[in-house]
C-alpha cells in the first residue's frame, strides 16, 4: 500500500489550479468593492411585523408616500393578492426614496425596473430599500414571485416628474 | 475487457430498470410542459384549451417543476448509482432489500404527491414557498421521495462498508467512492427541506398550527437547494470522470483530482444557501456575503473538473488519432450519440457555468434575482448538463440492462442536436429577458406590463422550447422502442468504465476516508449557518396563515 500523501499534479493542472483561484478572488474583490466601497448593498433586516394584522395598524394601514423633508420621501408598500397598494406614487425627479415593502398574505416580489432595486417580500418581513431617481419617467414596481393566480397582472408606477 | 466488468444479475438489472421507467415517465409528462409555457411567453396560449383537465398555468409550471426537477432527476440517479456502486464495487448490493423497500418508499410518495399536483390542490411550484399552502399529502409525498432516496442510499453505505472489510488496504474503485460522496452529501443537505416540511408545513397543512415562518422555511429550503443541483449534477460528473473517457477511447486524466473535487463538493455543496436568499428582507448582508465567498470556492472544483474531464478527452481524442492544437476533437466519437450528448452537456454547461457565477455574484445578482434570467441559467444546469448527460448515459444503460442494442442511434442523435440547439435559442433569449428584467414564473402573455423590447426574445423562447420538445420526444421514443419493440435485436453491451492514466494505488489516503472530510463538512455547517439558523430558530413566528390563492 501507497504510503504518499501528496497528490500527482501535472504542471498543466497546477497552472489551471492557480488561474481558477485568481479569477475567483478578482470576482470576490469586484463584489467586496461594489457593497462595501460603492455602498451597493443587499437588504438587511429592517423590522418583524405580524401579516395577520399589518393591513389594520400600523404605517401599512395607510399605504403611500410621505415626505420627510424637500426632496426625501419614504414609501409605505403594501403588497397583497394580487396587486400592490399604492399602485401609483408620483415624486420630483432627483428625490431620495425610501421604500418600505411588506406582505399581508403569501410571498412577493418588488423589483424596481431599469434599477437594482429587487426584494423578496415576505409575510412578517420589511423590505427595506432606498434610491434617489435621477432620470425623469415612469419607473414600473412588478411582482417577480409567484403569488398566485392574479400574479401576471401585478405590478405599480413611480412617476418621476421632471 | 468485458471481463474486467462485473455484470448485474438480471435482478439487479430489472431493479435499475425499473428506477430509469419512473424516471424516463416523469420525464416524458413534465416535458409535455415546457413548450406550453415556452409557447405562452410568445403570445400562443394554449393552456385554455387544456380545460377542465389542467386549470392553470401554474399548475402546468408546478408539474414541471416537479416532474423534471425532483422525479426525473431523482429516480434517475438513485438507479444509475445502484449500477455505478455495484460495477464498482464488483460486489452485490449488502442489503438488497433495503434498497428495494427505498425505492418502492419513493414511489409511494411520488404517486401521493403526484394526486394533489393533478387535482390543482398543490400549485405550489417545485419550491413550495409557505406560505402558498398545498394539501398535506404533497408535502407528505415529497418526504416519502426523499426518505426512500436515504434509504437507497443507506443501502450503498453498507455495502461499501462491506467492501471496505473485504479489501483491506486498497484504494477504493473512483466511480463507487463518488457515488457514495454523492449520497452522502445528499443525507446532509436534505436535513434543511426535512425540518421545513416536518417541524412546520406538515403540521400545518394538516390544520395542527395556525400558520408558518416563511423566512425561516426559505432558510431552511436553500440549506437542501443548493447542494440539490449538486445531487443532480454530480452523478453526471461520475460518467465524466469515469464513464465517458472510456467511451471516447481514452483514460481518466486524474484519479486523485476526480476523487479531490468530489471531495471538495462534499464539503462545500451545504453551507452556502444563502447565495439564493440575497434578497431575503430577513437574512442579515454579513451572512450573505460570507455565502457568496462559500460559493466562490464551490466553483473551484467545478473548475477543476472542467479540467480533468477535457484533458481525458484530449487524450483520446489524441489516441484516436487526432493531431494539433483542436484537432483532438474533431477526433472524438461525435457519432456516438451517448458521446455527443455527453459533449453538448459539457459545452452548455459552460455557458450555464458563467450565467451561475453571475447569480453567485452578491450584488450583481440585484440585477437578476427572480428574472427570466434563473430558469435560463438553470436550464442550462439541470436541463442540459445533467439531463443530456443522463440521456448519453440511458443511451448505453438501456441496452445494457434490456440485453438489446439502441433503437436506434439516428434518432438519439437527432434528440441530442436538437434538445442542443433548442437550448442555445432557448436559454440565450431567457438570459436576455432577465437583463431587461422579464420576471420568471409569469406566464408574461397576460401581463400588462411589457414593453416592446422584449417581443422579440419571448418569439425566441417559444422557438427554442418547440425544438427542444421534438427533441424530448425523440429521446422518449429511442429509449422506449429500445426497451420494448420487436425490432429492438439483441445486443451484448457493457457498462463503461474508465481506467485512470496513474494507478489508483498513487492516490493518497486522506483522499480515500470519511472521517477528515465529513467532520470537516460539519464544522463548516456549523459556522456558516449554526449563528442564523440559531437566531432564526429563537425568533420563530408562525404567524403566516397563508391558504390556497390559485
Amino acid at each position: 500500500m501507497s504510503t504518499k500523501t501528496s497528490m500527482h499534479i501535472d504542471p498543466y493542472e497546477r497552472n489551471w489550479m492557480i488561474v481558477s483561484i485568481v479569477l475567483l478572488l478578482g470576482f470576490a474583490t469586484a463584489i467586496a468593492v461594489a457593497a462595501f466601497a460603492f455602498g451597493i448593498q443587499v437588504p438587511s433586516p429592517e423590522q418583524r411585523v405580524d401579516p395577520r394584522t399589518v393591513a389594520e395598524s400600523g404605517p401599512w394601514a395607510e399605504p403611500g408616500l410621505r415626505e420627510l423633508s424637500p426632496g426625501k420621501y419614504e414609501a409605505y408598500i403594501l403588497a397583497r393578492t394580487w396587486l400592490f397598494q399604492p399602485r401609483e406614487i408620483t415624486v420630483p425627479v432627483g428625490s431620495k426614496v425610501t421604500f418600505y415593502v411588506t406582505s399581508a398574505d403569501v410571498q412577493h416580489g418588488f423589483k424596481l425596473q431599469n434599477t437594482n432595486l429587487n426584494v423578496q417580500v415576505i409575510p412578517g418581513q420589511v423590505s427595506k430599500l432606498t434610491i434617489t431617481f435621477d432620470e425623469p419617467g415612469d419607473y414600473n414596481y412588478i411582482c417577480t414571485e409567484y403569488c398566485g393566480n392574479g400574479h401576471a397582472a401585478m405590478f405599480g408606477t413611480v412617476h418621476v416628474t421632471p | 475487457m468485458s471481463a474486467n466488468t462485473y455484470q448485474l444479475s438480471q435482478e439487479d438489472k430489472k431493479f435499475v430498470g425499473l428506477h430509469i421507467f419512473f424516471a424516463v415517465l416523469a420525464l416524458s409528462i413534465g416535458t409535455l410542459f415546457g413548450p406550453l409555457q415556452a409557447l405562452e411567453h410568445s403570445g400562443l396560449d394554449l393552456y385554455p384549451y387544456l380545460q377542465p383537465l389542467f386549470k392553470s398555468y401554474y399548475q402546468g409550471l408546478t408539474l414541471h417543476g416537479v416532474l423534471n426537477a425532483l422525479v426525473w432527476t431523482t429516480f434517475f440517479i438513485t438507479g444509475f448509482l445502484t449500477l455505478v456502486v455495484i460495477v464498482g464495487l464488483k460486489r452485490e448490493l449488502r442489503y438488497p432489500k433495503l434498497n428495494r423497500v427505498g425505492f418502492w418508499t419513493m414511489v409511494v410518495g411520488l404517486v401521493m404527491a403526484a394526486i394533489p399536483i393533478l387535482l390543482n390542490e398543490a400549485s405550489v411550484l417545485y419550491t413550495f414557498y409557505p406560505p402558498l399552502k398545498a394539501h398535506w399529502a404533497f408535502y407528505l409525498g415529497l418526504t416519502l421521495v426523499v426518505v426512500g432516496s436515504w434509504i437507497e442510499g443507506y443501502g450503498f453505505f453498507f455495502t461499501f462498508a462491506a467492501w471496505r472489510k473485504e479489501n483491506p488496504g486498497v484504494r477504493s474503485p473512483f466511480i463507487a467512492l463518488a457515488a457514495v460522496i454523492t449520497m452522502g452529501m445528499w443525507q446532509i443537505a436534505t436535513l434543511g427541506v426535512a425540518a421545513e416540511i416536518l417541524t412546520m408545513l406538515l403540521p400545518w397543512s394538516l390544520g395542527l398550527i395556525e400558520g408558518t415562518d416563511p423566512q425561516l422555511a426559505r432558510t431552511y429550503f436553500w440549506f437542501t437547494g443548493h447542494p440539490l443541483v449538486y445531487f443532480w449534477l454530480l452523478p453526471a460528473y461520475i460518467s465524466w470522470y469515469g464513464m465517458l473517457p472510456k467511451q471516447a477511447g481514452g483514460k481518466l486524466f486524474s484519479d486523485s483530482l476526480g476523487r479531490f473535487a468530489f471531495w471538495l463538493f462534499f464539503l462545500l455543496s451545504v453551507p452556502l444557501g444563502f447565495h439564493h436568499q440575497y434578497v431575503d428582507p430577513g437574512v442579515p448582508a454579513g451572512w450573505k456575503f460570507l455565502h457568496a465567498l462559500l460559493t466562490y470556492s464551490v466553483f473551484f472544483p467545478s473548475m477543476l473538473t472542467a479540467f480533468t474531464v477535457i484533458a481525458s478527452l484530449e487524450y483520446a481524442g489524441r489516441q484516436n488519432g487526432g493531431k494539433g492544437l483542436l484537432g483532438w476533437i474533431r477526433a472524438l466519437p461525435w457519432n456516438n450519440p451517448s458521446v455527443s450528448a455527453q459533449l453538448f452537456a459539457g459545452i452548455l454547461f459552460f455557458f450555464g457555468g458563467i450565467s451561475g457565477l453571475a447569480n453567485a455574484s452578491y450584488n450583481v445578482n440585484l440585477v437578476l434575482h427572480n428574472t427570466a434570467w434563473v430558469p435560463g441559467h438553470f436550464h442550462l444546469t439541470v436541463a442540459s448538463a445533467v439531463t443530456l448527460s443522463f440521456w448519453g448515459i440511458s443511451y448505453w444503460l438501456v441496452p445494457y440492462i434490456t440485453g438489446k442494442k439502441l433503437l436506434n442511434e439516428k434518432t438519439a442523435t437527432w434528440a441530442n442536436w436538437l434538445w442542443f440547439i433548442g437550448m442555445i435559442i432557448f436559454s440565450n433569449a431567457m438570459h436576455v429577458l432577465g437583463l431587461l428584467g422579464a420576471p420568471r414564473r409569469t406566464p408574461l402573455g397576460l401581463a400588462p406590463y411589457i414593453p416592446e423590447e422584449w417581443s422579440g426574445h419571448l418569439l425566441r423562447v417559444g422557438i427554442g422550447g418547440s425544438i427542444m420538445f421534438i427533441g424530448a420526444v425523440l429521446f422518449v421514443v429511442t429509449v422506449a422502442r429500445t426497451a420494448w419493440s420487436k425490432k429492438a435485436e439483441p445486443a451484448e453491451v457493457e457498462v463503461p468504465v474508465a481506467e485512470a492514466i496513474h494507478d489508483p494505488q498513487d492516490t493518497p489516503q486522506w483522499l480515500d476516508a470519511f472521517k477528515p472530510w465529513l467532520i470537516g463538512t460539519i464544522a463548516l455547517i456549523i459556522i456558516a449557518y449554526g449563528p442564523q439558523l440559531v437566531d432564526q430558530i429563537a425568533n420563530i413566528s408562525l404567524n403566516a396563515p397563508g391558504g390556497k390563492v390559485w
